[in-house]
């Protein structure tokens, strides 16, 4: 079996005559862990915005596998098996750890469903099992609001795990991160990655180096550079956009 | 704005949920017991006016309706200002109902129309008229009239992802167009002198005691179903999913969850439980006229929320109780202060007591 892998072809996103992506085609392989990295305005989010379905491309391909991302609403892009972190936390203060991840957990997800649902043995253990990954295991049963800023990051990821997603959008992980939390990040998204892609958008290149994996130039909407973080920093055009100016 | 849900506080060893789950019990029987002190002889030091149990069996009604707003905006973060609208149909049909029900014995004597239509030269029942006259349709329609159209217009604006403030002038315009709608003669809904001087109900001659009783313990019943109804809906996910929507809406739709079909639930469900607190409402003051379209009813009922302590549903019941007694007892001893109480009430609260009376409570018993 194969799980699918993403596939931009040509995609522009114009607002108000600003071109925010330009022509930009990108291929993240099945399993695969890649790091997107670029200036301010360089497109990372607008990228992030298309390819949940935030935001609809003026022109170019999106696909998930067979799926055409740019005809399906959030919910559904969703339900498809693709997950987003936001750069800024957003748990859900007044509920506990437990419930944040439960209400992420893979199931129905229609009123009526959540109105008849009750907390299955097999349910409750991958609720902690992913507490145990994302060390929160302890904190079960405290409301979102009183966690750490490293802990919430680190919770969102949890939720997004407990949707197995095929395909995780993880924007700016580490800011604001002391060093340690960002070594466990990385040492928790490289875990991650292998059984599904893994795409982080970052602007610590020595987060992205820890990544150890493939890194996407975006520059302008378009993509400059891709290859090893060795190639991409020697590489002349990289150099320009980040020191030239 | 979170309401973090607090730790039980506890006093003398008692947590305050026990405390408070008592108290209401408490409530809860010394209301049941109104009625029969209104039994005993005139001058029994313990007997109950007439006048107090019909007054209590209003506030009863205005306590579901409180409870309706409590669920879509204290859980939801849905503030609907129009509230008092979807109140007003379930009144209208339960009006309609008491209408059929009088009869031959109107002033015009018409076997069938009721005097306002005599009175407007109608030949015929309109066609909307029909099956009024019997119960279980006027209750059902009590029901899917404001269900139906808390669905159409929840689903326009939800969809569009039209909140916070622009949903509330919207239901605030809906509440205002219906009340201008009902005043007009040709809508077939009496216009501005709305149904009133209703004989019976389930054949029962309104104007008694036992009538009285009847009515006011329909509504306890009506209001006690509700809230265990309420307190069952936010004990489960589909709870904790309306909280999350209203803390953080475009989160709960990248987890895979229709944000306006968990919104249109909870808010149909609101309005069928307004609908059903004013079919009760009606029969008890014993009139429907436009006048309980008016916006600031709606308003007004979203103070009693607020001051009782939103999402909570506790707070719902105890606001709309005790900002009630304060404006039955003020407009008796001074009328011109109480939209000046009712709106320093509100101001107050707000800044004073966000979490409303039951936060007062709760920080106390800790």
């Amino acid at each position: 079996m194969s799980k699918p892998g993403l596939y931009m072809d040509g995609v522009s996103v114009v607002f108000d005559g600003f071109r925010a992506l330009n022509n930009l085609s990108l291929i993240v392989d099945p399993g695969e862990l890649r790091a997107i990295i670029g200036p301010n305005g360089a497109g990372k989010t607008t990228m992030m915005d298309v390819i949940t379905g935030k935001t609809r491309p003026t022109a170019g391909t999106v696909r998930f596998g067979d799926a055409d991302l740019t005809r399906m609403d959030e919910a559904r892009i969703a339900n498809l098996g693709i997950g987003r972190k936001f750069q800024k936390p957003t748990v859900f203060d007044a509920l506990t750890v437990f419930e944040n991840l439960e209400l992420a957990l893979k199931a129905p997800r229609d009123p009526w469903s959540c109105l008849r649902w009750a907390l299955g043995g097999e349910a409750r253990k991958r609720i902690e099992t992913v507490m145990e990954e994302i060390g929160l295991s302890a904190r079960a049963g405290d409301p979102a609001a009183i966690l750490s800023h490293g802990q919430r990051q680190w919770l969102e990821i949890g939720m997004l795990l407990m949707q197995d997603p095929d395909l995780l959008l993880v924007d700016e992980p580490v800011a604001g991160m002391t060093d340690q939390e960002t070594e466990h990040t990385a040492a928790l998204l490289r875990r991650i990655a292998g059984t599904r892609s893994v795409v982080v958008v970052e602007h610590d290149l020595e987060f992205v180096r820890a990544l150890n994996s493939r890194v996407t130039v975006l520059h302008e909407g378009t993509l400059l550079s891709e290859g090893s973080i060795d190639t991409v920093q020697n590489d002349p055009r990289v150099i320009e956009v980040y020191l030239g100016r | 704005m979170s309401a973090t849900t607090a730790p039980a506080g506890t006093t003398r060893g008692i947590p305050a949920r026990q405390i408070l789950r008592g108290a209401i019990l408490i409530a809860i029987l010394l209301l049941a017991l109104l009625p029969l002190l209104n039994h005993l002889p005139a001058d029994s030091a313990f007997r109950v006016s007439d006048f107090t149990v019909a007054v209590t069996g209003k506030w009863i009604c205005y306590a579901v309706l409180a409870l309706a707003i409590d669920l879509a905006w204290g859980y939801a973060g849905i503030l609907s200002l129009g509230h008092g609208a979807f109140f007003a149909l379930g009144g209208y049909a339960m009006g309609m109902h008491l209408m059929r029900l009088i009869g031959p014995r109107g002033v015009y004597g018409h076997p069938v129309l009721p005097d306002f239509m005599v009175f407007l030269g109608y030949r015929e029942l309109p066609w909307y008229w029909l099956g009024f006259d019997h119960f279980p349709y006027a209750i059902l329609m009590a029901m899917v009239v404001p269900g139906l159209l808390a669905f159409v217009v929840g689903y326009l604006s939800f969809r569009s992802r039209i909140t916070g403030v622009y949903f509330s002038i919207i239901t605030q315009a809906m509440t205002y167009a219906l009340m201008l709608a009902f005043f007009r003669n040709d809508m077939g809904f009496g216009g501005n002198n709305g149904f009133t001087d209703f004989k019976q109900l389930l054949g029962v001659p309104l104007n008694t005691q036992g009538a009285r009783a009847g009515l006011f313990y329909a509504a306890l019943a009506l209001l006690a179903g509700s809230l265990v109804l309420c307190r069952h809906i936010v004990g489960t996910k589909l709870g904790r999913v309306l909280v999350a929507v209203r803390d953080a809406e475009s989160r709960v739709r990248f987890l895979g969850y229709s944000v306006t079909a968990f919104k249109l639930t909870v808010f149909v469900l609101s309005a069928v439980l307004a609908g059903l607190a004013g079919a009760l409402y009606v029969p008890l003051v014993g009139i429907i006229n436009p006048g309980e379209f008016a916006p600031g009813n709606s308003i007004e009922a979203v103070i009693w929320v607020a001051v009782g302590g939103r999402g909570t549903l506790i707070g719902a019941l105890l606001g709309a109780f005790s900002v009630n007694a304060l404006k039955t007892w003020l407009t008796s001893v001074a009328p011109d202060l109480w939209l000046f109480v009712l709106g320093g009430l509100f101001v107050a609260v707000t800044v004073f007591l966000p979490r409303g009376l039951i936060g007062l409570f709760r920080s106390a018993a800790k």
